[in-house]
């Protein structure tokens, strides 16, 4: 049986951390690529103004730094901004800004703007027909999106947001080096202390597989039933 | 109000960029008239289907459904648009479409489509509105199919589930563009059968169609379109028998 050394329960601690800041990123990026495709399919040149720059910086930048912008300079800019409203109002507003937040929000961010361009296209593929047909019954534009557009939508984005997640939760890992307890984290310090990397991160790897063949089989079942009403080969 | 006319265009006119498409159409209907509108292909008689419930907004001209006319402004770029979305979705709601290529909802089965927009839109409760269709796919005599989806129904059973979903909005006029082209030959038939029985029913109905017998045996008033323009029309007869346009001439004689 393997010997975590007594590390066993703060790995697992730290899985679990893994876990919930990927769940959180997830949500968080699916509603900005939620936000973030229609507004770069939009008729409003603002809308698309705003959406291109962000997909563009994001995908242009290392995640590492974004991450490490982030958590330093993101605590840098609160504290400036909390001197000035001191100075200026007298308000006392200061927060800390918390290691596992900031892993959220980035990760968040960074694969929003991936899920911005995955659901882009998913939409582009829905049937103009099928969007003409709604409107033509009288729907209202929100009523469009969420029974029409948004399902068929889905249908097309699963194998791209499958992948997304696949690679989100890997990127999680970079949270260990902004000072986050996660799994990784966990196993770098029992590697060192007992110089056993193998030893550590070998069940750290297989963990990580675990979850992604996991979610990959999830995704498979998910596809098959978001296919129902499509004849498959033809 | 009672027999006020279900549908009345006036001088439509729709531009495509350069393109003028319509060139001032005008159209009055009666209850339960069926209107029949041919023409080659190009002629624009889709488009004016498509200005008649908003999915293209005519460059010029006036809608008038059942009374009431449709209101128009302009858009900061200067291009007229519908002045009251409302007002479009109350107007689309009495004027149900069947389009070409069915665009039944791929990921709802039958039933699902023809009870969404009844209780979406019309506000009509659950069980009646699936009472209703069941009513309307006994009609069009695909009431075994009503939990199939789209895709796992042949041409004609989906094209006849999209009748359905249209008298299912109750509507005061039925829109029909080309029904039946998509159709393979052999499924032809049973739609054209069912459009029949609803034209005997006195439903107000406008088709733009290109089989001939169909506009000559069912409707009540042809309209033969032209670049744009309306090149001859009235009674399936005068049109047919003795037209007056060369075009109307040209267009009928087969050339093989």
């Amino acid at each position: 049986m393997l010997d975590l050394k007594g590390y066993g329960p703060a790995l697992i601690d730290g899985a679990i951390v893994t876990l919930e800041l990927a769940f959180l990123s997830l949500a968080l990026s699916v509603v900005l690529g939620l936000i973030g495709a229609p507004a770069k399919l939009s008729q409003s040149r603002v809308a698309r103004g705003i959406a291109t720059t962000y997909t563009t910086l994001i995908r242009g930048v290392p995640d590492l730094v974004m991450m490490l912008l982030f958590y330093y300079g993101g605590q840098v800019a609160v504290n400036m901004l909390s001197d000035y409203i001191w100075e200026a109002y007298e308000i006392d507003f200061f927060f800390q800004f918390d290691p596992f937040i900031s892993g959220v929000v980035t990760i968040g961010l960074i694969f929003g703007a991936y899920m911005t361009e995955t659901f882009r296209g998913a939409f582009l593929a829905v049937e103009t027909g099928q969007i003409e047909a709604a409107r033509a019954y009288g729907f209202t534009r929100l009523h469009t999106f969420r029974r029409i557009m948004l399902p068929q939508m889905l249908r097309h984005a699963l194998p791209g947001l499958g992948n997304n997640w696949q690679v989100l939760l890997k990127t999680t890992a970079l949270v260990s080096i902004i000072g986050l307890t996660d799994m990784v984290r966990v196993a770098e310090e029992a590697a060192k202390a007992e110089r056993m990397p193998f030893h550590f991160f070998i069940p750290v790897a297989f963990v990580y597989l675990a979850l992604t063949a996991g979610s990959e089989l999830f995704i498979k079942w998910l596809d098959k039933r978001a296919n129902v009403g499509v004849v498959q080969g033809g | 109000m009672a027999d006020q006319s279900p549908l009345i265009c006036r001088d439509i006119h729709k531009t495509f960029d350069q393109l003028e498409v319509l060139k001032g159409i005008s159209l009055e209907t009666r209850k339960g008239d069926v209107v029949s509108l041919i023409g080659s292909s190009g002629s624009g008689k889709s488009t004016l289907l498509r200005c008649i419930n908003l999915l293209e907004t005519p460059t010029s001209g006036d809608i008038i459904v059942h009374g009431d006319p449709i209101k128009f402004t302009t858009n900061r770029r200067g291009e007229r648009i519908p002045a009251d979305n409302k007002q479009v979705e109350l107007i689309r709601a009495k004027l149900s479409m069947v389009f070409q290529s069915f665009n039944l909802w791929s990921h709802m089965t039958v039933l699902e489509n023809i009870v969404e927009a009844p209780i979406h839109v019309l506000k009509v409760p659950k069980k009646e509105a699936i009472e209703r269709a069941e009513a309307y796919l006994n009609k069009v005599g695909i009431y075994e199919r009503k939990d199939y989806y789209p895709a796992q129904m042949s041409g004609g059973q989906q094209q006849r589930a999209a009748i359905a979903r249209a008298l299912a909005m109750e509507p005061e006029v039925m829109l029909f563009d080309e029904p039946t082209s998509a159709l393979d030959p052999e499924l032809v038939g049973e739609v054209l059968k069912v459009m029949q029985s609803l034209a005997e029913e006195g439903r107000t109905m406008i088709v733009v169609t290109h089989e001939m017998a169909f506009a000559r045996d069912v409707s009540s008033q042809v309209l033969f379109l032209h670049q744009g323009v309306i090149e001859e029309q009235g009674t399936p007869e005068k049109v047919f028998d003795h037209p007056d346009s060369e075009r109307m001439k040209q267009f009928l004689t087969p050339n093989f």
